[in-house]
């Protein structure tokens, strides 16, 4: 038994590397529970972690109306909150109570422990010194621009502030640009393609870390899958190009809780005959985060104070999981809305 | 000899050291005095060395060796030199083939520069073990039969790093080094041509693959039944049928009714393994070259099946 020196020194390595890497970001453990979505044969189906559901049931439970809105023949004869206080930019045509309860509501949903000063100067309400004030007041617009014209992604649900903020001031799930490799041009080694760095936005794999920025903050094509049986003189998507758009979709299914099946039949990923319909669904959500990115929080950068902004001086954006929260619809479909129409397209 | 009847080596052979049959005129000694490691006896051998390194096998260590410390200071690096990172991320990091701006030139060393230097080195390595592989099995006075396998996974490793990316025009069609990178690749490879699951020859790859993996344990499963009637000693029974042949025999042409001989069983599994990466390597070669998309060319050829549909066809967006 003098040799087993060898292996005495070999097995506890092993040993180490495997507990290493089963403590890694990302891992789940077995049992993971399966429901058929598709054709028998075809391995469509969804995959749940039955030890998260409770979890994220908590995260995607609704809060309880603040108090009941006033009647419509109350609100009618109420005067307008533009008329009572000065500097209502945006809701000024809603009846006062309406007014006062939503702002109400705006604090219980974005700062419940910091209070109205969170965006409010105490001593003059109307002044915009504070800027949470201006950058609510967009974010109020932005709502309003959601529920009324990208219906086609958010549908009658809608969503109000809560959807995002769930209490946070700052909601949760913001993303901003990667840093450039920061050690890639210190030496003469160590540069990794921008990828190999697991994070939520790439959904903890080793794509490229820059697909958020190409696609939910750009517009870049997202389509990689040659649309004929063999080659053309115009090219195809290169591989990388392929991995970055792999890592939105990574983005996607970590974001909703879903697999690759939810939206695409794999056995042929781009044909949008073949797919689920919740794939156009998730085409108009692409486009309605690129809006909000581009139309609602790049033009916020100046009003943000720095340590707001990320390491490289952008605002904080939205993507998938700003809203959904690792469920396949945010509140599992659950609408806010009814409740508090000012925030719905006016009917 | 009823200790074949067990799951793990019972027979352990004991004796003085076996240094080998006399070398070459020309060729190095053997070096180190061989050990004796009872443990080991348990899944082969216990004797260890003596071992045999030549200058093939050295220039191959050193190569290798090269190929592997450049791949670990990259990916080190790139966690900035923390050990805890480095273990943490190690599945995620990896050495990446430079972007696909550069085609075929050659890139800065930290942008891909060090991926080709890395390819060089471990090309020439396995093709320096090839050489080993290939002039001891002649030293020995043996077939080149297990040289020739190992140069059909060979054709599959250059077809995936060196000559489809030279037909492509680009280095950033190769595969990275590392482990959850070369995984993703692969996934990404099949997205982007329509899913490799078309590829004819993809499906052959697997045939062979899954294949071996069936004759190798019907053959050990065989020899080891029939192991109290002297089955062991099957490459006698070639020419020399005994009863543990026949009863082997016997036993397939019952219960699937044609049986393999005593000989061709080797050749099936010898060609079923070396097909597995050959016909594997023509499915990569023909992928992005000849054909861009595999499921639509199954529909061309009428080969990908159609399944009922479950909800209504869903119009692109765009059109």
């Amino acid at each position: 038994m003098k040799n087993f020196g060898i292996l005495a020194a070999i097995l506890p390595f092993a040993a180490l590397l495997v507990i290493a890497f089963l403590f890694t970001v990302g891992w789940e453990r077995p049992p993971i529970g399966y429901e058929q979505t598709g054709y028998r044969g075809t391995g469509m189906q969804e995959p749940n972690n039955p030890r998260e559901q409770a979890m994220l049931a908590a995260l995607n439970a609704i809060p309880e109306e603040i108090y009941p809105l006033d009647s419509p023949a109350d609100l009618a004869q109420a005067d307008k909150a533009g008329d009572v206080y000065e500097n209502v930019q945006v809701l000024g045509d809603l009846p006062e109570p309406q007014f006062i309860r939503l702002m109400t509501a705006i604090t219980e949903w974005v700062s419940p422990e910091q209070g109205c000063n969170y965006c409010h100067n105490p001593d003059n309400l109307a002044d915009d010194s504070v800027y949470t004030k201006v950058v609510a007041r967009r974010m109020i617009q932005m709502t309003r621009d959601v529920n009324a014209n990208w219906q086609d992604h958010v549908k009658e649900t809608g969503v109000t502030c809560y959807t995002c903020h769930r209490g946070n001031p700052v909601p949760e799930n913001v993303w901003f640009d990667e840093e450039p490799q920061r050690y890639a041009g210190k030496g003469m080694l160590g540069w990794n393609h921008d990828q190999n760095r697991p994070s939520a936005q790439n959904g903890y794999t080793s794509l490229p870390a820059t697909s958020l920025a190409s696609y939910l903050a750009g517009d870049g094509n997202i389509r990689v899958q040659a649309t004929a049986a063999l080659p053309t003189d115009a090219g195809g998507a290169s591989i990388k190009q392929t991995e970055e758009t792999y890592g939105l979709m990574m983005h996607m299914s970590s974001s909703l809780g879903v697999g690759c099946t939810y939206c695409h039949n794999t056995q042929a990923i781009g044909s949008w005959e073949m797919s689920p319909p919740t794939r156009t669904t998730a085409w108009h959500g692409i486009r309605m985060v690129r809006g909000i990115n581009a139309d609602y929080l790049a033009p916020l950068q100046g009003t943000f104070p720095e340590n707001r902004l990320g390491p490289t001086g952008d605002v904080a954006k939205a993507n998938c999981a700003t809203c959904h929260q690792g469920v396949f619809k945010p509140f599992y479909g659950a609408t806010m809305l009814d409740k508090y129409p000012s925030l719905a397209p006016m009917k | 000899m009823a200790h074949y009847q067990n799951i793990f080596t019972r027979v352990r052979v004991e004796g003085h050291p076996h240094y080998g049959v006399p070398l070459p005129a020309g060729d190095e000694p053997r070096i180190g005095t061989p050990i004796v490691a009872p443990f080991l006896g348990w899944i082969g051998n216990a004797q260890i060395g003596p071992i045999y390194l030549g200058s093939l096998g050295l220039a191959s260590l050193a190569f290798g060796l090269t190929a592997f410390v450049t791949i670990g200071l990259n990916m080190w690096a790139s966690v900035d030199w923390n050990p805890i990172e480095f273990v943490r991320q190690l599945p995620w990091l990896a050495l990446e083939p430079p972007s696909p701006e550069y085609g075929l030139s050659i890139p800065p060393m930290n942008e891909g520069g060090w991926w080709l230097f890395t390819g060089f080195m471990l090309t020439t390595s396995i093709m320096l073990w090839w050489m080993r592989m290939y002039s001891r099995a002649r030293a020995l006075g043996m077939g080149t039969h297990v040289a020739w396998a190992f140069a059909a996974a060979i054709w599959l490793y250059l077809v995936l790093g060196f000559i489809r990316p030279l037909l492509m025009g680009s280095w950033s069609e190769a595969v990275p080094f590392g482990i959850f990178p070369h995984l993703d690749w692969t996934a990404a490879f099949s997205i982007r041509y329509g899913n490799l699951f078309y590829n004819p020859f993809h499906a052959l790859s697997i045939v062979f693959l899954y294949g071996s993996a069936l004759l190798f344990a019907m053959h050990g499963a065989t020899i080891l039944a029939v192991g109290r009637y002297g089955g062991e000693r099957e490459i006698e029974q070639i020419v020399d049928r005994g009863t543990a042949s026949e009863r082997a025999a016997l036993f397939w042409r019952w219960t699937m009714g044609f049986n393999a001989s005593m000989e061709s069983i080797h050749r099936w599994a010898w060609w079923f393994a070396v097909l597995c990466p050959l016909t594997g390597g023509i499915g990569i070669l023909l992928t992005g070259t000849v054909v861009d998309n595999w499921y639509l060319w199954a529909v061309k050829h009428d080969f990908a099946p159609a399944y009922p549909e479950m909800w209504a066809p869903t119009p692109d967006p765009t059109q």
